[in-house]
Parts: C-alpha cells; structure tokens; sequence
C-alpha cells in the first residue's frame, strides 16, 4: 500500500516561482506607490480620490491585489503545513484562508470601482 | 575512552521542545532571525489586510468618511499599530530581496549571509523610522 500524504502533488515548483515571481509585482507596485505618495503631500480626500479614480492606479492596485493572494496563499500554507499537523484541521484552515483570500480580492474590486 | 568519560560528554537525547527550550536555550542564528521574523511579519500582513482594506474602503467613500479615517489614524494606539504594519511590511519587503538573491545562489556563504542579514535588519528599521516621519 502507498502511503500518500494528503498535500496534493505537481504545485511545488510552480507556487515557489509564482511566490517569487507575484513578490517582483508587488515590490514594484510599493515603490511606485511610496513615490507617488511622498510626491503628491499634503494628501487631502480630493488628491486622494483623484489617485484611484485614474485607469492606471486602478489596473495597478488589483494587480497588486491578485499578486497578493497568491502569494499570501503560498506562504500561509506554508506555515500551516509546517505547524498544523492533523490533516482534517490544516485542511478546513486552508478552506477558511482561501475564502478569506477570495474575500479580500472581492472587497478591493468593490472598492476600486464603486 | 572509558565508558564513564563517554558518559559524561554526552548531552541528554533526544531532546524534547517545550517553552521554556523555545525561548530560553535555543539561540537562533542571525539568518534565523531573519527568517522567522519573515514569517512572523507575513502572516501579521496578511490578517491586518482587513483592517488596512477596511480604512482604504472607508478613506474614498466620501470627504467626511477620509477625516474620520485621518482623525482616527492619528490616534496612538492606532498610530502605534500602524508604525508597527509599515515595519512589517518593510522588512518583508527587504528580507524577500535578500531572499531573491540567495535563490541565485548570491550571498550563500556565511559571512555574506550574516552581513546581508545585518542589513535586511537595519534597512527595515530605518525605511520605517523614515516612513514614520514621512506619514506623520
């Protein structure tokens, strides 16, 4: 009999470059941001709503977001595959991260075109 | 070497983890430090996210929604808790660089590994300290 291990198989390799690879995304994004932040002082509601009312920073931001939640997923699996160690359990936690994820990504979409 | 002489060298095994090894036997290397407080500051980003989606939904609804957000990000415990997120965010940031290079094989020896720890370390603290002043 085989003793299989309940994680799933063939992920490995591509979760680890898309890890790398969504950080690259977001590292650009936050510096970018940083700038136009730092530039663009003092940052009133009218600068502020001007900002993400612009097709860019809107297609940048949900990019940032879709970046994000694939890298969160990676990295919070990682951590419960390393400390959760009853499968049921890491399972319905994973479940409930997922969602969670799904949540966040929903909300900002919501949020960027209100 | 005697039994007796073999006996006294060797260390209880196996050694089993409790709290107070956790905190006060096992040292961790710098690189280690690094590396938990990578986790650590993640996992933190990633709960904190709704609270942080939950300001910037608030900041564009409307003119008096973005005062109430500012009045209340400059509350300390608020603000405290803020200082606290841009740390962890740069040095998730800053650590996931160092991390970058080490997939390219650059930086693996020790000597680079603790210097570039170093620096993840102090570059955090002062991008956050300069951010800080920045934001407020």
């Amino acid at each position: 009999m085989t003793n299989r291990i309940v994680t799933g198989a063939h992920y490995g390799l591509r979760d680890w470059l898309a890890q790398r690879i969504t950080a690259v995304v977001m590292a650009v994004y936050s510096v970018i941001a940083v700038i136009v932040l730092l530039t663009s002082k003092p940052i009133t509601y009218g600068v502020w709503r001007d900002l993400f009312a612009q097709g860019w920073m809107r297609v940048a931001t949900l990019l940032f977001m879709a970046s994000l939640a694939w890298h969160a997923w990676v990295g919070v699996r990682d951590i419960l595959m390393d400390y959760i160690k009853p499968a049921g359990l890491r399972l319905a936690l994973e479940v409930l991260v997922l969602l969670t994820i799904a949540a966040y990504a929903g909300w900002t979409i919501q949020i960027l075109w209100r | 070497m005697s039994e007796a002489a073999v006996k006294t060298v060797r260390k209880p095994r196996p050694k089993y983890l409790n709290l107070q090894a956790l905190i006060f036997e096992i040292r961790l290397p710098l690189p280690g430090w690094v590396s938990i407080l990578h986790r650590i500051s993640g996992a933190l980003l990633f709960v904190a996210l709704l609270w942080l989606l939950w300001m910037l939904d608030r900041s564009l609804s409307s003119e008096a929604a973005f005062d109430r957000i500012k009045h209340y990000a400059g509350l300390w415990p608020v603000k405290l808790s803020l200082l606290g997120l841009v740390w962890a965010y740069c040095h998730h940031f800053c650590a996931g660089i160092r991390y970058l290079f080490l997939d390219l094989d650059k930086g693996v020896d020790l000597e680079t590994a603790r210097l570039t720890s170093w620096v993840v370390l102090g570059a955090s603290i002062i991008l956050t300290a300069f951010l800080g002043l920045k934001i407020w």
